[in-house]
């Protein structure tokens, strides 16, 4: 198990694990930065001074209860649909790759790509907004073309980590791949 | 980077899916199936102690799936230790390729798993080092999830899916769903040999599911039936009466309705699984519409909401038909500032006004009925919601129907002026529409033909007026009148809305 100091593409901290299950087994997960307490204190109070500022104006309190009850539904749905807590990568030689996103609410999702399917994984560039970053995808091939790619998943999307992090999973990932 | 393939450094790897009901199986023996093409074993079911080995034999090879014996499991109970010579001895009754041993202890979490393959005869334990390194997964799999899943194969429209070599997941799945028939025998039949499965426990069934489905024959019998009788009424319906019904939107949702029920009652199974998820589809969206139709009844029919309505209608219509009225005074004078032919306004606007003075009229002897109507109309809505809100629309497009009228006679003024001024227009060319060929040829005019041509010209721009202004304005007149209704148009069918064709102008002009 290591720990090293990652960051993302935007610069926030992250960490990375690596778990050898066994010679073809390995397990990479990418944990990102929890919600920070000020953040969400910012958020509400803005909210409520807002509603505040309304209620003095029109004088009715449903504009207070609606705010409350606006931040409450908003913070479930930001946590159970947006705010990513790690990303897992689990590479099984000679049967698939399992990509896992699990959300700050508990929630996860699960896809499977069997490794007949895998053509390859490789560090791809990309250009994202006003930068151009590296980003791991997994390359898929297509039936009716032996050599040609049918569709790319890219891997660890929502935490976005920069290349010496990618390098090192894909280094792992390579010696797993040449082997089954 | 790239890597060579060192053929040393390959690793044979053999996976086992085994089901996760027989994690706590008593000992006995492996039947499963090898997938070909991979190194893989599905484990189907455990077979235990005592049995008889020419009894299995005939098990494996008589029963309808694919099956073999892979090897033992052996999970020892307190006193049956030193079952391990015996179990390899197992391997000797049934002469497999691969023996696999796949054992346990009770509380413990691992699973031991030993290879002996018959041309060597010698155990390759997991882990031990040599030129080719044997490892073994272990794929626990949820039988009854996997059997009772279906596997849809994408089709991008490329015909070569159906020959590629189907994945080694796929063709575990198609083996432990096309192994049904051997989940008959559970542990409470007394057959030769117990076993163990995912339906060991006793078969499952649901009581209500068994009722419905026999029900369900007779059930579609019958109501296929009277469907048959009822589109047979349909057709028998005269001439005007399929016209109407054509434009109706009531009676085109029955038609609508009438083809779903059919699809639906039919007593043939669906075709594929797209066949099953449109009749299903069908299904649900035909709850679903009745279910909000029987809200919007209980809704309609208290508190009196229907004679509120009634009160309502007739004040409207009368509302509108003021306010028409108001708009054809206001085209009959000088509508934005434009000066109109004077004489057509007239004709045009006392015709209109005519009109809608006997619609109200009649809609005035309607009004003792109109509550009956509504509450009659109301009762459709136990058909479904989109029933009841087809016969609104149809309500609000008879009750509108004179506009729709004056939007025709505008329409049919504007389109027979048109065509006569493209014509005269042409021959000002010195061109001419050839019917038979459809399309326009060039001709030549004597000097005659032209003058009588420009004369007619200016005669049917003119019509009895001095200003040479008002000749124009004369084109701006028919275009209000359509414009003005049109967007009655838009309530009855688009399609009638268009001008009428030209060749059925030219019929009636000559």
């Amino acid at each position: 198990m290591e720990d090293e100091a990652f960051t993302d593409i935007n610069g926030k901290a992250i960490s990375l694990d690596c778990q050898d299950h066994s010679s073809f087994c390995r397990e990479f997960t990418v944990s990102s930065p929890k919600v920070s307490i000020g953040k969400v204190m910012g958020y509400t109070c803005s909210v409520w001074l807002i509603a505040y500022s309304v209620f003095f104006f029109t004088q009715n309190t449903a504009v207070l209860s609606s705010a409350i009850v606006v931040t409450l539904v908003g913070m479930m749905l930001h946590i159970h649909f947006v705010k990513v807590d790690h990303e897992s990568l689990l590479v099984i030689g000679s049967l698939g790759i399992q990509v896992s996103y699990s959300y700050a609410s508990g929630r996860e999702t699960t896809t499977f790509i069997e490794m007949s399917k895998i053509k390859d994984i490789v560090i791809n560039e990309a250009i994202y907004m006003h930068q151009i970053i590296y980003y791991l995808c997994v390359l898929l091939k297509d039936p009716s073309n032996s050599d040609g790619v049918s569709s790319v998943v890219p891997l660890f999307q929502s935490s976005k980590p920069r290349l010496n992090c990618l390098v090192k999973v894909y280094k792992s990932c390579q010696e797993i791949l040449s082997k089954c | 980077f790239f890597y060579l393939l060192r053929p040393s450094e390959l690793i044979m790897v053999l996976k086992i899916f085994f089901p996760q009901c027989c994690n706590r199986a008593d000992s006995g023996l492996l039947v499963g199936r090898w997938i070909t093409g991979h190194d893989s074993a599905v484990v189907l079911a455990v077979i235990h102690y005592p049995f008889i080995p020419s009894q299995v034999k005939q098990y494996v090879q008589q029963s309808r799936v694919e099956l073999s014996v892979l090897g033992s499991w052996s999970l020892p109970k307190e006193g049956q230790e030193g079952m391990e010579s015996f179990l390899r001895d197992l391997s000797t009754i049934f002469p497999q390729e691969r023996w696999l041993q796949i054992s346990r202890q009770m509380g413990k979490m691992g699973f031991t798993c030993q290879v002996l393959d018959r041309d060597q005869s010698k155990t390759r334990p997991p882990g031990t080092c040599g030129e080719e390194e044997e490892k073994v997964i272990f794929i626990h799999y949820e039988q009854r999830k996997v059997m009772l899943s279906e596997l849809h194969r994408i089709e991008n429209g490329i015909p070569a899916p159906k020959a590629d070599p189907p994945s080694e997941l796929s063709q575990v799945r198609d083996t432990v769903a096309n192994s049904q028939p051997l989940f008959f025998m559970d542990k409470y039949d007394d057959g030769p040999l117990k076993s163990t499965h995912w339906q060991s426990e006793g078969r499952e069934a649901s009581i209500i599911v068994e009722l419905l489905k026999q029900a369900s024959v007779p059930l579609c019998l019958l109501i296929s039936w009277m469907l048959s009788i009822w589109t047979w009424i349909c057709n028998l319906r005269l001439y005007p009466v399929r016209f109407l019904s054509s434009k109706l939107s009531t009676c085109v949702q029955l038609s609508y309705r009438t083809e779903h029920m059919r699809a639906l009652c039919s007593p043939k199974a669906a075709a594929g699984h797209t066949q099953f998820m449109r009749k299903a589809n069908i299904l649900v969206s035909f709850l679903v519409d009745v279910a909000l139709g029987v809200l919007l009844m209980s809704w309609l029919y208290r508190d009196d909401h229907i004679t509120a309505l009634a009160n309502t209608l007739v004040p409207a219509a009368d509302h509108v038909a003021k306010e028409l009225e108001e708009l054809l005074q206001w085209l009959m004078g000088a509508p934005a500032g434009l000066k109109m032919n004077r004489a057509l306004d007239q004709v045009l606007g006392r015709f209109f006004l005519y009109h809608i003075h006997l619609w109200i009229s009649y809609i005035h002897l309607m009004s003792p009925f109109i509550e009956g109507i509504l509450w009659y109309g109301g009762l459709s809505a136990c058909l479904g919601l989109t029933f009841a809100l087809s016969l609104l629309s149809d309500m609000v497009a008879l009750l509108t129907f004179h506009i729709y009228c004056f939007y025709v006679y505008g329409a049919r003024l504007y389109c027979l002026k048109i065509y006569g001024l493209s014509s005269l227009w042409r021959l000002f060319r010195g061109k001419k529409w050839n019917v038979l060929r459809q399309r326009v040829d060039s001709c030549s005019y004597d000097l005659d033909q032209v003058t009588l041509i420009n004369v007619a010209w200016n005669q049917s721009e003119n019509k009895r007026h001095k200003n040479t202004r008002k000749q124009l304005f004369l084109q701006v007149e028919c275009v209000c009148s359509p414009t003005a209704f049109h967007w009655d148009a838009a309530v009855h069918r688009p399609g009638s809305c268009c001008p009428p064709q030209r060749s059925t102008t030219s019929s009636s002009l000559w």
